[in-house]
């Protein structure tokens, strides 16, 4: 019984990693960039909650809409003052160490404004929590809205992706910028709209995460930031199914190292299997082999 | 080519006689004690800072692959050569030799751990040999909290629980004590050895990337694929760079270590934040240029315990204690702004316009 509560709890953890995943999955597929801030985007995001909660005493799903709207204009304003600029730049490595920039000023302002102690989040699910086999096992309300809000969103996204015509462009952006870009699609608002859905996916997962665990601090987004990355690293970048298996199996990874190995060498673990699936199968789960042409 | 050979052994030796002049200048004022006790206590961080700079700029700019690892290289020279020192305190009296020896130790196992992440990371390019490194880092921080060795009469004792599973005897003494890190170690660091190994550190590096070897190490950065059809072993050079970098990394390690009595493994000294501060050093002294990233750091803290000690004697400026409480805000703007401005296209070719210099091409 002890073993299908870590898996819940495990399945629980690596929904939010799936929602943090498909931001980075999709950025990684169109705009070939690391973004490295996706995971203060989150922080932001909880922070935006917990003020609209606590001080203007909004209710929950206003709060939230607010902080996804928050979100969608810090996305798309970084991409613009920050990442744009340097696209097509000599060396790869100059948008990815701006990336840590980014991030690193997103930490600090947060240091600045709220200060370094924790905030203790409030839930935002008001769902009490579901026991099944006779109270052996307990499933929390934030488990469940995790899970269907991962769904959905998969769910929602591979719509938007294969049956709009801004997702087509998504699609052919991220095959092809020259090409796409001689078709007639802005590729530079394509890659903005990127931004956009990614940060406010951020928003969603930031709320989600300090509802389950319930601290916040300046450098909550930093490490399930990272973790996301390699889950969708595990799953195969670029690939939307491929971000939530990889999610998810993360989350059980975690959970599990946890529970059985050792709980301060989890994360240890976690990194381990990016490790391991970079020099096995370096594509991911899902992932197509990419080609390099000379 | 004669010119050019002088050409690079005079900016070498400007490049050495930065580090000597500051240290015949910073030397006597600290021995006379001219110096305020906050900036003398920063001479050796100077130094480590210095040869962590110079090591990860030869990962960064040369070899051209981001390493978030660095702290981690650092990590394992550091608690390598405090375990080293801290078991031989009782037999070898010498400090000077013992820190040799710790230096020797803590440098070789940085290099052997380069070599054994740097096999199957380096297979690996661009976003994700940066987040396999950051992992790395990550990794060796946890590892260190873990360990926990001690030593009895039987000898070693060593565990990954606790310090009670070690099941010392009598007159036992735990050595490494997990997150308590290592304690009562010999402080061996001081700003002359720091000098002769910023010296060194700067002999390996420029005499390097000015062979043949160095400029096969380029060659693989600015076109991987020209560089292998001309026959240049790409993995031998890239791991001869890497395993270099970490085995300065770790003598960096050795002399921040010998500079504490306490050594822990945290999030501030040898994690991902350690390894960024680092990576701003070497941005701000400009990717690639060596010169540049001994110059940096140091300018960088003096700027900073300028600030903190004009603030102290101010009392109230709030410009001032805003500077000084949020320095990593500060780095993190000068760091966009600098890649920005430095490797922005449309920014290139301004600058290639005022400057009238020819239109460099990166294609073909």
């Amino acid at each position: 019984m002890t073993f299908l509560n870590y898996l819940i709890s495990g399945i629980s953890l690596g929904s939010v990693y799936a929602i943090i995943a498909l931001g980075y999955t999709m950025v990684y597929g169109i705009a070939k960039m690391l973004n490295f801030a996706h995971g203060d985007v989150i922080m932001v995001g909880a922070y935006t909650v917990f003020v609209a909660m606590s001080s203007s005493g909004l209710p929950a799903l206003p709060a939230i809409l607010l902080s996804m709207a928050v979100c969608t204009v810090l996305g798309v304003v970084i991409e613009r003052v920050a990442y744009r600029p340097l696209r097509g730049a000599a060396s790869p490595l100059a948008v990815l160490i701006t990336a840590i920039g980014v991030s690193y000023l997103l930490q600090n302002l947060a240091l600045l404004i709220f200060g370094s102690n924790t905030k203790s989040f409030s839930t935002v699910v008001p769902l009490s929590p579901l026991k099944l086999a006779g109270g052996q096992i307990t499933i929390s309300g934030e488990t469940i809205v995790t899970i269907l809000a991962s769904i959905l969103i998969v769910v929602g996204l591979s719509l938007f992706i294969n049956r709009t015509k801004p997702g087509q462009a998504m699609l052919a952006v991220s095959e092809d910028q020259g090409a796409a870009k001689l078709m007639g699609i802005n590729v530079n608002g394509t890659i903005a709209l990127t931004f956009a859905i990614g940060s406010s996916l951020a928003a969603i997962a930031g709320v989600l995460l300090c509802s389950a665990y319930p601290s916040l601090t300046p450098y909550t987004g930093s490490m399930p930031g990272i973790k996301a990355f390699v889950a969708a690293v595990f799953g195969g970048i670029g690939s939307i199914p491929g971000a939530m298996i990889g999610g998810i199996l993360l989350g059980i990874i975690e959970i599990f190292g946890k529970a059985y190995i050792s709980s301060q060498m989890a994360d240890a673990i976690v990194f381990a299997v990016l490790i391991i699936v970079l020099l096995v199968k370096p594509t991911g789960i899902l992932g197509k082999p990419i080609r390099e042409k000379v | 080519m004669k010119k050019t050979i002088s050409r690079t052994a005079r900016q070498n030796a400007i490049t050495y006689g930065i580090v000597l002049a500051f240290f015949a200048v910073m030397q006597p004022l600290a021995m006379t004690g001219k110096l305020s006790s906050s900036l003398s206590g920063l001479l050796i961080p100077f130094c480590y800072y210095v040869v962590l700079a110079v090591s990860l700029n030869l990962t960064v700019g040369i070899l051209g692959e981001l390493s978030l690892g660095h702290a981690g290289f650092m990590c394992v020279g550091a608690f390598a050569s405090a375990f080293f020192s801290k078991c031989v305190q009782g037999t070898i009296t010498n400090s000077l030799v013992r820190f040799l020896l710790a230096l020797l130790i803590g440098s070789a196992f940085a290099a052997l751990f380069g070599i054994l992440i740097g096999i199957p990371v380096l297979r690996l390019r661009g976003d994700y040999l940066a987040i396999v490194t950051l992992a790395f880092g990550e990794i060796i921080k946890n590892l260190v909290n873990v360990l926990f060795i001690g030593r009895d009469s039987e000898g070693i004792h060593f565990s990954m629980k606790d310090s009670l599973s070690l099941h010392l005897g009598e007159g036992g003494e735990v050595l490494v004590n997990g997150p308590q890190g290592i304690s009562g170690i010999s402080r061996d660091s001081t700003f002359i050895l720091g000098t002769i190994l910023v010296l060194l550190t700067l002999f390996i590096v420029l005499r390097l990337i000015q062979s043949r070897d160095g400029r096969a190490i380029m060659a693989i950065r600015d076109n991987r694929i020209a560089a292998e059809s001309i026959g240049i072993n790409i993995t031998k050079y890239k791991l001869m760079a890497f395993t270099v970098s970490a085995a300065l990394a770790g003598a960096g390690g050795v002399l921040y270590a010998h500079n504490l009595a306490t050594l822990t493994a945290t999030s501030k000294n040898f994690g991902y934040n350690m390894s960024i501060m680092i990576l701003v050093y070497v941005v701000m002294g400009g990717i690639g240029n060596i010169r540049g990233s001994v110059i940096a750091p140091v300018v960088l803290n003096l700027v900073l315990d300028y600030f903190l000690r004009k603030f102290q004697l101010m009392g109230d400026s709030p410009v001032l204690q805003f500077l000084s409480d949020n320095r990593m805000l500060i780095y993190a703007i000068v760091l966009i702004l600098i890649m920005v401005m430095t490797w922005s296209p449309k920014m290139v070719e301004k600058r290639n316009a005022l400057f009238g210099r020819r239109k460099e091409s990166k294609e073909g």
